[in-house]
């Protein structure tokens, strides 16, 4: 609704040729921070002493083994993913509700996650033990990943109608189930007792520390789907921006698009917030400051988001393992602690630029 | 150096190790107040958010909350023996430190004089210091029994009260710390029907009638928060608030079941029955 359907042809050709120098820039940007965040950690150990070592065949330390292969690299791997996902199904979300303000916890992803995890947390204890052990530290992200799945099933339902969905009562639907979920965690954490009251502060609050190769494993795949799924939709939704009448008539399967779409958002973002826990903001700002800098045109604003999704987690990433050493900072309290006063900065100075 | 003293009994008991920790994390309150309980707290490198008693401890590293440790933050002061109370985490990270090949030690939890004694002979053990152990327990024990020796056949009526935070009532039902550490000190537990600390009504204070209220010690002016006490409406109408029976004490000597618990259930005894001994 906002302008997104300034595709001026006259800038068009700049505009192109300044994001692909962005993509540029971002790629080699995510590669250094990349580097970089192998080499930042409480213990002050260097890659190149175990790269070294196993090069040379000799043995490595136990512990500087673990602390890179283990603990640093699936941090690395996992840090990137969450946050090009996120970027990712950000611009999808705001491309389909043709609305900027739009994230991906829109279509319900984030809460019906955050319920599952919780549920995991408070009601663990009761599964049988054979199936909780079985499970072990996969009860919590599968949950979440259920939880998500759950929900925006249930919105898609609610929102289709004939074969139609309506963007806008899948909007209204959302805020109902937000309520409705937001109440059933509100039970939860009236049953749960103080350990499993922190758990849950803590698992809002989000963490790459739990980034493991098992999890990788799992959660990767569904975040890769979203990555490299979502440029298919970018020419529809450029269309999209101008009316979804407007679309039709240029020949876009419309009903497809969005359930590519919703797929493409639950299952990267489900499997995000399911590794990650509360992480926020990259969904929005990420997207918003690109498509200040290159333009609302959805290839390059796809890519581009994803690389600087990913570089954006790793940076902070690195200062929430060093910021109280020994200790660790949740990552989501220093995305929203540096997100937010930068995105109202940006805001404040575009307001003043634009006279507006 | 005392820990020199032990090295020939702990190499026999620490048979496949036989090297003596000396770079020790402490994971957990009560598991930190045993180590230096026994004489140790120079071999600790590091600690957990909970640990704050004794006041050395809070002069060492801070890897984390307890359930929410960080794997390279424990790695990175170097540890040759982990030690942790029950239910330290998360998951993810004691495997990686199993993994990185550190020996762990995890202290079972308990809220009985037995338990503490089971908690510091497994401290103890793996400290490679199981004599000190013993003398530690037995002390602990001896003024447990002292304690409870001195108590009459008065049975006063304990409602512990977790927090007050906008006048709601979160207070301690049964299968609680405070509940085990309450009948210790020869009093009931004024609330029974559920387990765990839950925000109660007003109502359910009124009926359960404490004849004291028991709440950890915190910064502040206690005249004037046992005077809101005493005014809250859920409260005024007690015996507690009437013959004004407020309890505070520290909250990890009161519920830490730790080394300290003699001198716990001395302090609270004393004050449950204070006509006595």
């Amino acid at each position: 609704m906002v302008a997104m359907t300034d595709i001026g042809t006259a800038s068009l050709g700049d505009r192109t040729r300044f994001a692909r120098r962005t993509t540029v820039a971002l790629t080699v940007l995510l590669a250094i921070v990349s580097v970089t965040s192998l080499f930042v950690g409480a213990t002050g150990i260097s890659p190149f002493a175990v790269v070294g070592a196993l090069l040379a065949g000799e043995p490595v330390d136990t512990a500087a083994r673990v602390v890179i292969l283990d603990i640093r690299l699936p941090r690395l791997a996992m840090g990137a993913l969450v946050g090009a996902a996120l970027a990712v199904a950000g611009v999808v979300m705001q491309g389909l509700f043709r609305n900027p303000l739009a994230d991906p916890g829109i279509v319900g992803v984030s809460a019906g996650a955050g319920l599952g995890a919780i549920m995991a947390i408070v009601l663990g204890g009761l599964l049988p033990p054979a199936l909780g052990a079985a499970l072990g530290y996969a009860l919590v992200p599968v949950a979440a990943f259920v939880g998500g799945g759950i929900s925006v099933i249930l919105l898609y339902t609610v929102a289709t109608k004939n074969g139609q969905t309506s963007v806008a009562t899948m909007l209204l639907a959302g805020i109902a189930l937000a309520a409705l979920v937001g109440a059933l965690s509100g039970v939860m954490v009236y049953m749960a007792d103080d350990t499993q009251l922190r758990d849950l502060t803590f698992w809002g609050l989000g963490s790459l520390a739990g980034a493991t190769w098992s999890k990788l494993l799992v959660a990767m795949p569904l975040m890769v789907l979203g990555i490299v799924g979502a440029p298919l939709l970018a020419r529809s939704l450029d269309t999209l921006a101008l009316g979804e009448v407007a679309a039709r008539h240029m020949g876009i399967d419309i009903q497809r698009m969005k359930r590519i779409a919703v797929v493409i958002v639950a299952a990267s973002v489900g499997a995000a917030v399911a590794v990650s826990g509360g992480i926020g903001f990259v969904g929005i700002v990420v997207p918003h400051l690109l498509r200040l800098l290159t333009g609302p045109a959805h290839g390059p604003l796809i890519i581009n988001s994803a690389l600087l999704g990913a570089t954006i987690l790793l940076l902070a990433d690195m200062i929430s393992r060093v910021i109280v050493a020994p200790a660790e900072l949740p990552i989501g309290i220093i995305m929203a602690l540096i997100g937010g006063p930068f995105f109202l900065w940006v805001l404040l100075k575009r307001r003043g630029f634009a006279g507006v | 150096m005392t820990f020199l003293k032990a090295l020939p009994f702990a190499a026999l008991v620490l048979a496949p190790s036989a090297l003596l920790a000396e770079r020790v994390v402490s994971i957990g309150g009560s598991v930190t107040e045993i180590v230096y309980a026994l004489g140790e707290g120079d071999r600790l490198v590091a600690r957990d958010t909970t640990s704050t008693f004794p006041v050395e401890a809070e002069a060492l590293p801070d890897v984390g909350y307890v359930r929410q440790l960080s794997p390279e933050g424990v790695l990175s002061v170097a540890p040759d023996l982990i030690l942790t109370e029950a239910g330290a985490g998360p998951i993810e990270t004691m495997d990686l430190l199993r993994d990185a090949a550190i020996p762990m030690v995890e202290v079972a939890e308990g809220y009985t004089p037995e338990a503490v004694a089971l908690k510091i002979a497994t401290v103890a053990d793996a400290l490679g210091v199981p004599e000190k152990g013993a003398d530690l327990a037995a002390s602990v024990q001896a003024e447990i029994d002292a304690a409870r020796a001195a108590i009459g056949s008065e049975r006063p009526r304990v409602l512990f009260v977790l927090s007050l935070a906008s006048g709601r009532v979160m207070a301690a039902g049964a299968d609680t710390s405070a509940e085990a550490i309450i009948e210790l000190a020869g009093g009931v537990n004024a609330l029974d029907g559920y387990e765990g600390y839950k925000q109660i009504s007003d109502e359910a204070v009124m009926a359960a009638a404490p004849d004291v209220v028991l709440m950890m010690d915190r910064e502040g002016d206690h005249a004037a928060a046992n005077a809101d006490l005493m005014a809250h409406p859920a409260f005024a109408a007690t015996p507690a608030a009437q013959n004004e029976r407020i309890i505070r004490m520290d909250g990890l000597l009161l519920l830490g079941f730790g080394p300290r618990l003699g001198e716990a259930v001395s302090q609270l005894a004393a004050d449950l029955h204070p006509g006595e001994g």
